[in-house]
């Protein structure tokens, strides 16, 4: 691929790419815990951004409000919560170390095999069209083949459990300490 | 589609075994979780770009991502309401000093 040939959302992707893989290797080796987090906002944000590339902007509005949202703010109150700031995590220690990175490496090599070797049925037609928002809520709220209220419902019951879990949690054995 | 799919599934799996990596070697509670995240974020990526390049007419992979989605939140909370409960009552949430969990 010589220069003149790089589309846009070539550049954009690559710089997208960059920073996921930047990020989540930064997150699982920074020291201090906030920084993790900072970094793994990163990875969010930039998985949001590959999401608006494939034209699904439903699913990348859901991730960015979702994830980033309420999960990453509530892992950074925790981290508040439980560790000093600018405390530094220990080392794990060199034998661990070294294991786990064969064992991903070997992992992502094995991955790369594949990739390198199998072949994907490609659907003949790829046209990045935007799905459109009735078609997302009849699928999600129909009765029909490749509809989904069942486990859409399954998940809201799913939420309710965790929500009446986290307060049973949170407030629960307040009593047995004293 | 300028961009192949190996070059989003390489994204994806690097991801992934970072996400493993920080899962093994991490001590502290709420650093595995955030590795737990990144390897569902990867998951997510793998099944929208298969919808996306495989089944371009169908919707299957954005769904699954939009309920892994919800699951991965709801789990985030009941998790980190269990690590500040156990960090009020051992004051601390490193995974090696917990062993009143144990038997």
């Amino acid at each position: 691929m010589d220069i003149a040939s790089i589309t846009a959302s070539q550049v954009i992707f690559f710089i997208l790419a960059a920073v996921i893989l930047a990020g989540s290797v930064m997150t699982v080796v920074s020291r201090k815990l906030l920084h993790a987090a900072v970094y793994l906002l990163f990875v969010l944000l930039a998985t949001a951004g590959i999401y608006f590339l494939l034209n699904y902007h439903f699913l990348a509005a859901v991730q960015i409000s979702v994830y980033i949202g309420g999960i990453l703010v509530l892992l950074v109150f925790s981290i508040y919560l439980t560790s000093q700031v600018g405390e530094k995590m220990d080392e794990p220690g060199i034998v661990k170390k070294t294991v786990t990175m064969l064992i991903s490496m070997g992992g992502a090599v094995f991955c790369f095999w594949v990739l390198c070797t199998g072949q994907f049925p490609y659907a003949d037609q790829i046209h990045l069209n935007e799905i459109d928002m009735h078609a997302i809520g009849q699928s999600l709220l129909g009765t029909e083949r490749y509809q989904y209220l069942l486990p859409f419902e399954a998940i809201s019951v799913l939420l309710l459990a965790c929500i009446i879990g986290g307060i049973l949690i949170a407030t629960g054995n307040t009593k047995k300490e004293d | 589609m300028d961009i192949p799919m190996s070059f989003y599934l390489l994204v994806s799996f690097v991801m992934f075994f970072a996400g493993v990596f920080g899962f093994i070697t991490r001590k502290n509670m709420i650093a595995m979780l955030m590795s737990l995240e990144l390897i569902l974020n990867s998951v997510n990526i793998n099944f929208v770009v298969f919808n996306r390049f495989l089944f371009p007419e169908q919707m299957e992979g954005m769904f699954f991502t939009l309920f892994i989605i919800g699951v991965a939140a709801a789990e985030t909370a009941v998790a980190i309401a269990i690590i500040i409960n156990v960090f009020r009552s051992v004051n601390n949430i490193s995974a090696d000093d917990i062993q009143k969990m144990k038997y």
